[in-house]
């Protein structure tokens, strides 16, 4: 069974339908949901702004013209919406530093080191990036997003998207080699 | 070992890197990276520890958990608010809308015999034209004879 696109789901609630709305959800919430909170590092805010996205997406559905795909769309709200709330809320942005160390305490790399465990340290290590690089890392790996989608959502040249990606993956080198893991790059 | 001597062109490659391992690049990239993986050892090196990341990142996004059902009801309690506030008027004929939906409906398997159909009406169509067209067709007059002589008559333009 084929299952109605995105882009129809949006023509219908651009028509006010609830049921297609709530389909919409079901698809997406979880992704936009897991974005938000990788951004603004709490769940509470994060489940208040996928609130206001996919209030947003009732609201602006009739104006979505097709261009990008909705996801993407999405995406971009979402991302507006947790830069707003970090904005106002500076306090919840943290140097990368910090915020590594916050995430799981009781886990220091030391420890991380002495389990031998790559995988671990390597996810440690991707929860203490900036979240300019946590948010590129995040788009091109876990929502599948192109070169031309992550500039879209992002809002930078597509150049810089690529470059942008290349510091982000030699600062998780530079974070695991501190660890004690060398990969050999770069 | 057939490795990408120029360096500027390794580095353009290797940027790719994340999206060939997502899957994401366009087919004409994607096989540009393919062709430099498979003359470049160190590239190719380069392209697993890309995997490692990308299948570490999933696993991290994947534990993150989901939104409690809390955030749909203040989603739905908003968008009822909003509606009581200022109802939005329903196109009643959606001409474009309806038909777009009703063909994403369709299967590729309906969508072929359709067009199929479509293609085979057309042509028997244009066969039955063309032969109405050969066909002597419309009124002839009885006395006017199909062969024979004519003659024909000139006028000379009026001079002012």
């Amino acid at each position: 069974m084929q299952s109605t696109s995105d882009e129809v789901l949006i023509g219908r609630i651009a028509n006010g339908d609830r049921l297609a709305m709530q389909v919409l959800y079901a698809r997406h919430h979880v992704r936009v949901f897991r974005f938000v909170v990788r951004l603004v590092r709490d769940e509470a805010t994060a489940e208040d702004l996928i609130s206001e996205v996919f209030l947003d997406v009732w609201r602006q559905a009739g104006r979505f013209e097709g261009r990008s795909a909705v996801s993407t769309w999405m995406l971009a709200i979402a991302r507006f919406k947790a830069l707003s709330a970090l904005r106002r809320r500076p306090d919840q942005e943290l140097d990368e530093e910090t915020a590594g160390a916050i995430e799981d305490p009781s886990d220091d790399p030391g420890a991380a080191l002495e389990k031998k465990d790559k995988s671990t340290m390597l996810r440690k290590c991707l929860t203490g990036l900036s979240a300019e690089h946590r948010e590129i890392i995040d788009l091109v790996y876990y929502h599948e997003k192109s070169v031309e989608e992550v500039a879209e959502i992002v809002g930078i040249p597509e150049n810089t998207v690529k470059t942008r990606m290349f510091y982000a993956r030699k600062r998780l080198a530079e974070l695991v080699k501190a660890a004690g893991i060398d990969r050999g790059w770069p | 070992m057939n490795a990408i001597n120029k360096e500027p062109e390794r580095h353009e490659i290797e940027a790719l890197l994340p999206w060939h391992a997502a899957g994401t690049l366009s087919r004409r990239d994607a096989d540009r990276v393919e062709q430099a993986l498979a003359g470049d050892r160190e590239l190719a090196r380069r392209y697993d520890l890309v995997r490692e990341e990308l299948a570490e990142t999933i696993h991290l996004n994947e534990t993150l958990g989901a939104p409690s059902a809390r955030a749909m009801e203040k989603l739905f309690a908003a968008i009822d608010a909003e509606e009581a506030r200022s109802p939005r008027r329903q196109r009643s004929f959606d001409l474009g809308g309806r038909i777009s939906e009703f063909l994403s409906s369709l299967t590729p398997r309906t969508l072929t015999w359709a067009a199929t159909a479509a293609v085979v009406a057309i042509l028997v169509q244009a066969t039955v034209v063309v032969k109405e067209q050969g066909a002597p067709s419309g009124p002839s007059l009885a006395s006017a004879p199909s062969e024979g002589s004519f003659a024909v008559a000139r006028f000379a333009p009026p001079i002012f």
